[in-house]
């Protein structure tokens, strides 16, 4: 039997970017559904589904609309995360370019579950394209009446991953630098304009009309246990066949590589997997067998995040990898808190010696403690995403870390498969803009 | 013709409060500028009754508005994780080789601005190249002269 498909329903056979193709393949029927039913009873659905995010956190979707503040005389916002910039995952994209219908249709429902009449749509803004579709689907589900009184405005971000994070979004939506916010209070209580807000990714909206359609009770029976349901995985980095894949949640990671995608590229050595995106720590081809839901990943020592697995062989030098990693959350930092607008540029500084023969072993005990003094020490994860890859790199392959400091050199001499890899940072090195920020 | 400010107002009506608009008028007054002069910024601030000041802190936080001038073209190669393990160094390579420039800089024509960018969402086809905000996904080091080529003719 082939694996259940959610997300992706359709697509093989239909343009679903196309009103009328979606209508063919039952679309919009679970709005219907659920505009027949009582605000309480569509969110008691989603609860019983354990629907959880498929953005990151995990968090169960019925239960954050638990907590939306009721009678505040505030209106309440539904806001989706489509800010999709997390190194790896490119999962929502593919949402909004190819099932446009399935985004809108879960807004909807949504929005008449928490009795919403305001949806916003963030969407990161080097997706042009995708806006255009999504914006085209918006246009005719307009023109067809189906949005029932509710307002949907798509906002186009700018280019920042720091707006991915929920309150950091909230306040660039606001027309302010995205800078994360402090909590409590949480944003269903104090969100958008200072009101209830109820925030969710693209790919966990994009399921609710499955949830609706198929009921709470049929949708647990896909998946696993603690967390139901399907979701696109990422394959990417040294993979035979990169691409996104819908596979139940539980899929192990070793079926992912080796089944699904073809496994490593050009039959090579698997060195190392990140599963969740660049910002989750690595693990290591022993830990393969790993069942990818939330649990089991965090059981394994890392997190599900969201879903974008990096295939690393054995080519790649992990000093480097680590540098890249660093490099992009320094360019990332928003800068509002010191450990981790700090924290970024020793981590690059202290790579960038080792990478170049001029470390001592002493540092990396001091790498470890920049990671300590980093740790959980911001207000959003931007801080502790850019703990992981180091910290984690470090503690799995030491012996290369200690190779460069024992050789005065990288041991790949030049070989490595991301030798020399121009991070965007380096680029403005040229004009002398931003050294003074990296040395001081 | 509508002009700039009709567009600003048109943004602002998507929003409850002025300042969220502030994105979509940057974007727009770019569009019409090419990049974010000190007078395009006093048009924005002017369109949505906002300081100056206030707009050139947006500005300054976002990687796609530009405080300096581009190129009439710009091209940008993603060198995050994904794509730097397929192959995104030799990319960018052949690109500065092609140009004559190095990454962050114009040409001396003015015509192509080259960057390195930080992931684009096209991990699954890397390595991504985005040209005139356009993904091309993937390309290879032998596929730079035809991109060069074409926007040379262009």
């Amino acid at each position: 039997m082939r694996d259940p498909v959610l997300l992706t329903a359709g697509t093989e056979e239909h343009d679903l970017t196309r009103l009328d193709e979606y209508r063919a393949v039952g679309g919009y029927a679970a709005l219907e559904q659920a505009r027949g039913m009582e605000p309480q009873a569509v969110v008691d659905e989603i609860t019983n589904a354990t629907l959880r995010g498929r953005g990151g956190a995990g968090f169960p979707m019925g239960r954050k609309a638990s907590l939306l503040a009721r009678g505040t005389g505030k209106p309440t916002y539904l806001v989706v995360n489509a800010d999709e910039s997390e190194p790896g995952a490119f999962k929502d994209r593919d949402v909004m370019r190819f099932t446009p219908h399935r985004l809108i249709e879960g807004c909807l429902i949504t929005a008449h579950g928490i009795e919403s009449e305001s949806v916003f749509i963030y969407v990161r803004g080097e997706y042009a394209h995708e806006f255009e579709v999504l914006r085209a689907a918006l246009d005719d589900a307009r023109k067809a009446g189906l949005l029932g009184g509710v307002t949907i405005v798509l906002h186009r971000g700018a280019g920042a991953y720091i707006c991915g994070e929920e309150t950091a979004l909230l306040e660039s939506l606001e027309g302010q630098r995205g800078q994360p916010r402090p909590r409590p209070p949480f944003p269903p209580v104090n969100g958008l304009y200072g009101a209830p807000t109820q925030i969710n990714n693209v790919s966990t909206i994009a399921l609710v009309p499955k949830v609706i359609e198929l009921g709470a009770a049929e949708f647990s029976k896909i998946g696993a246990e603690s967390a139901p349901g399907t979701a696109v995985f990422s394959l990417s980095g040294n993979v035979a066949n990169p691409g996104n894949y819908e596979r139940p949640l539980g899929t192990t990671i070793r079926e992912l590589i080796y089944d699904v995608a073809g496994g490593v590229a050009g039959g090579r050595e698997l060195k190392g997997v990140i599963p969740g995106g660049s910002s989750v720590p690595i693990l290591t081809p022993d830990q393969i067998d790993t069942p990818m839901d939330y649990d089991s990943i965090g059981a394994a020592g890392s997190f599900f995040g969201s879903a974008a697995l990096i295939v690393v062989d054995d080519r790649c030098c992990m000093v480097q990898l680590a540098l890249r990693a660093a490099q992009f959350y320094m360019h990332e930092s928003c800068g509002k808190c010191t450990p981790c607008r700090v924290g970024t540029r020793w981590l690059v500084q202290l790579l960038t010696k080792i990478e170049t023969g001029e470390g001592e072993a002493t540092d990396l005990d001091l790498l470890d403690d920049v990671c300590d003094r980093m740790l959980g020490k911001s207000l959003c994860a931007l801080g502790d995403f850019a703990v992981y890859p180091v910290s984690s790199y470090l503690r799995k392959y030491r012996s290369e870390f200690e190779a460069h400091v024992a050789e005065g050199a990288c041991p790949f001499h030049g070989e490595s498969s991301i030798e020399g890899i121009l991070a965007p940072v380096d680029q403005h090195a040229a004009h002398g803009l931003e050294q003074a920020a990296v040395t001081t | 013709m509508t002009t700039f400010h009709d567009e600003v107002q048109k943004a602002r009506a998507k929003y409850p409060t002025r300042r969220s608009a502030v994105m979509d008028a940057l974007r727009l007054a770019q569009g019409r500028h090419g990049w974010l002069s000190p007078d395009a910024i006093r048009e924005v601030a002017d369109a949505l009754e906002e300081t100056p000041a206030y707009c050139h802190s947006i500005a300054s936080f976002y990687d796609m508005y530009h405080l300096e001038p581009i190129g009439t073209h710009m091209v940008e190669v993603c060198t995050n994780l994904s794509c730097a393990l397929a192959g995104a160094q030799r990319v960018l390579d052949a690109f500065a080789d092609a140009l004559g420039v190095r990454p962050g800089g114009t040409t001396d024509d003015g015509e192509v601005t080259l960057r390195a960018i930080e992931c684009a969402g096209g991990c699954g086809r890397a390595p991504v190249v985005v040209v005139d905000h356009v993904y091309h996904e993937p390309v290879r080091a032998e596929d730079v002269p035809e991109i060069v080529a074409r926007l040379r003719g262009a």
